[in-house]
């Protein structure tokens, strides 16, 4: 068995994926739309419209960036209150015109600064996931890299949540676990043993509805996304809107009860 | 306003009758966390925790609160005897929550039930500040939805105190999965039409922040109560500088927009009354 800190580090590797590679391998004529209209544009989480296919939908992505002056540009994929009030805008305007949402969710977490607090980091995330969960369209979330606690949860709380084999979901870091319980941030195996937050633990705890083998070459596995996804929304189309919202509020109702 | 005098106990010997403070054993005393003043407790008690000099307001159990919340008699317990386990064999977390049920005599970080403000019926959920800091567990999240799926069955207001170290890390994804949990049962309750006031009370902060806490229709802090997602130990080792006096505390917040009201211990079942009676008068 992969050591989960093994996965943490794959997760967080600079030369894996981000979210725009994902974007442009699945779907086409994808049109970034900026801005929360409120505060600025938070460069961590892109929004906009393309087609799956022949369908379209709107796309929220969290990106981390591809090189260092792209990752500093994306505050390293931890985005503002501005950032999720971006994402709900496009809620929104999903809801409207019924499409589809997307969801890439790659991020240490939400960011923890001064202006965050400021302008209601806590607030942002909980109307984010309150707006997400009763979304009246269709919305998955692929977790991608890391998915660092609320900052993720955010974008991650739609009728399905799926994971690549390397990827990570977890409510606190191993770094910050392992200094709370220890003291101590060396302990940050034992500290991701006992999270259980790789792509297999929250397979099997329920939490994730599917984890995709990264053996694939990655324009295959985009594809295979790319078809899931199809399928996935085909069936969801299929569902009234009281059964699509009661299936959502299962999901996670489900989960301790 | 409260009556004084709510939890005072029999008179013990080392109660009465000392008129010099300087010889009165330390465990008889507190010393305000604000302004240093050293208070009796028996008085500090009277006052409801509450500071006489500076209006520093001490944690409550949970169980006052409900006391000095709730009409006389009226607070009726729902879904009591879920416990808490180690679902994901998480180091020491048993011991854990075995020291928590001692240190709090509860059996999870809230209590939740139905009982009257001032004659007007509501469901009242009650963090309990003592049981692991008042983190979210999976028993949290689940007792905290139940609430809110009666009271919108009944078309009951919900009336939440939250004072909470955020999501419980012992219990993982699970944990932050209760966020959604929480907040999709309180939008049902709202789509209901029903009304939700949430009570902030220090600390109030990480997950529970970023859901339920910052959901009511109506939020109100007690004074100087810390607010907020990221902890302000955290944001100074991330940002490597001192955060500015009073950053995060409710006065910083109601000038920042993003809560309604600070209310005094005293004056809070008053304004509970007040604000629950605008939403009972065109339901019937
Ligand atoms: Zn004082």
């Amino acid at each position: 068995m992969t050591e989960a800190y093994e996965k943490v580090q794959l997760a967080r590797h600079k030369d894996r994926p981000t979210a725009k590679s994902y974007i442009d391998n699945i779907f086409k004529d994808f049109t970034e739309l900026h801005g929360d209209r409120r505060f600025g544009d938070d460069k961590a989480i892109m929004a906009g419209i393309a087609w799956l296919d022949k369908i379209a939908v709107t796309v929220i992505a969290i990106e981390k960036g591809s090189d260092l002056q792209q990752r500093v540009m994306r505050n390293f994929g931890s985005a503002n209150p501005e950032g999720y009030r971006k994402a709900m805008r496009h809620f929104e305007q999903a809801q409207k015109f019924k499409r589809p949402v997307v969801c890439f969710v790659d991020t240490p977490g939400a960011f923890c600064g001064i202006g965050a607090e400021e302008r209601g980091q806590g607030q942002a995330i909980a109307e984010s996931i309150t707006k997400m969960v009763s979304l009246k369209v269709p919305v998955i979330s692929i977790i991608i890299g890391e998915g660092g606690s609320g900052g993720a949860l955010a974008l991650a709380s739609g009728d399905e949540v799926w994971m690549m084999e390397n990827s990570i979901y977890s409510v606190i870091t191993p770094e910050g676990c392992a200094s709370i319980l220890w003291k101590d941030t060396s302990k940050v195996k034992e500290a991701a043993n006992n999270l259980k937050l790789t792509a297999q633990d929250l397979y099997n705890l329920q939490v994730v509805e599917k984890v995709f083998s990264e053996k694939l070459p990655f324009e295959k596995l985009c594809q295979e996304i790319k078809e899931q996804l199809i399928n996935t929304l085909k069936n969801s189309i299929l569902l009234t809107e009281k059964e699509l919202l009661d299936k959502r509020y299962e999901k996670f109702r489900k989960i301790g009860r | 306003m409260l009556k004084k005098g709510l939890f005072k106990k029999p008179q013990n010997i080392l109660e009465g009758g000392t008129n010099s403070r300087a010889e009165i054993p330390e465990e008889l005393c507190r010393k305000c966390a604000e302004c240093n003043k050293m208070l009796f407790l028996g008085e500090l008690k009277e006052n409801l925790n509450v500071c006489d000099q500076c209006g520093y307001h001490f944690a409550l159990s949970a169980r006052e609160r409900i006391f000095i919340t709730a009409d006389k008699n009226t607070f009726k317990e729902l879904f009591v005897g879920i416990k808490p386990k180690n679902i994901l064999d998480f180091f020491e977390y048993d011991k854990k929550l075995s020291s928590a049920v001692q240190n709090s005599k509860e059996e999870e970080s809230v209590i939740c039930g139905t009982c009257k403000i001032n004659k007007i019926p509501v469901c009242l959920f009650v963090m309990e500040g003592r049981f692991m800091m008042g983190s979210m567990g999976t028993v949290t999240g689940e007792k905290i939805t139940r609430l809110f799926e009666y009271a919108l069955e009944k078309s009951l207001p919900v009336i939440g105190f939250c004072v909470s170290g955020g999501a419980r890390m012992q219990e993982g994804i699970l944990s932050l999965m209760q966020m959604t949990k929480t907040s999709a049962a309180v939008k049902r309750h709202s789509d209901g039409g029903n009304l939700y006031i949430s009570v902030l009370t220090n600390p109030t902060t990480g997950g529970v922040t970023a859901s339920f806490a910052m959901e009511g229709d109506i939020i109100i802090s007690e004074p100087k109560a810390l607010i907020c997602f990221a902890g302000p130990r955290v944001i100074e080792q991330t940002i490597k500088q001192q955060l500015p006096k009073g950053f995060q505390k409710a006065e910083f917040l109601i000038e920042k927009g993003f809560i309604d009201l600070i209310v005094e211990r005293s004056k809070l079942k008053d304004y509970l009354f007040k604000l629950l009676s605008f939403h009972t008068g065109a339901k019937k």
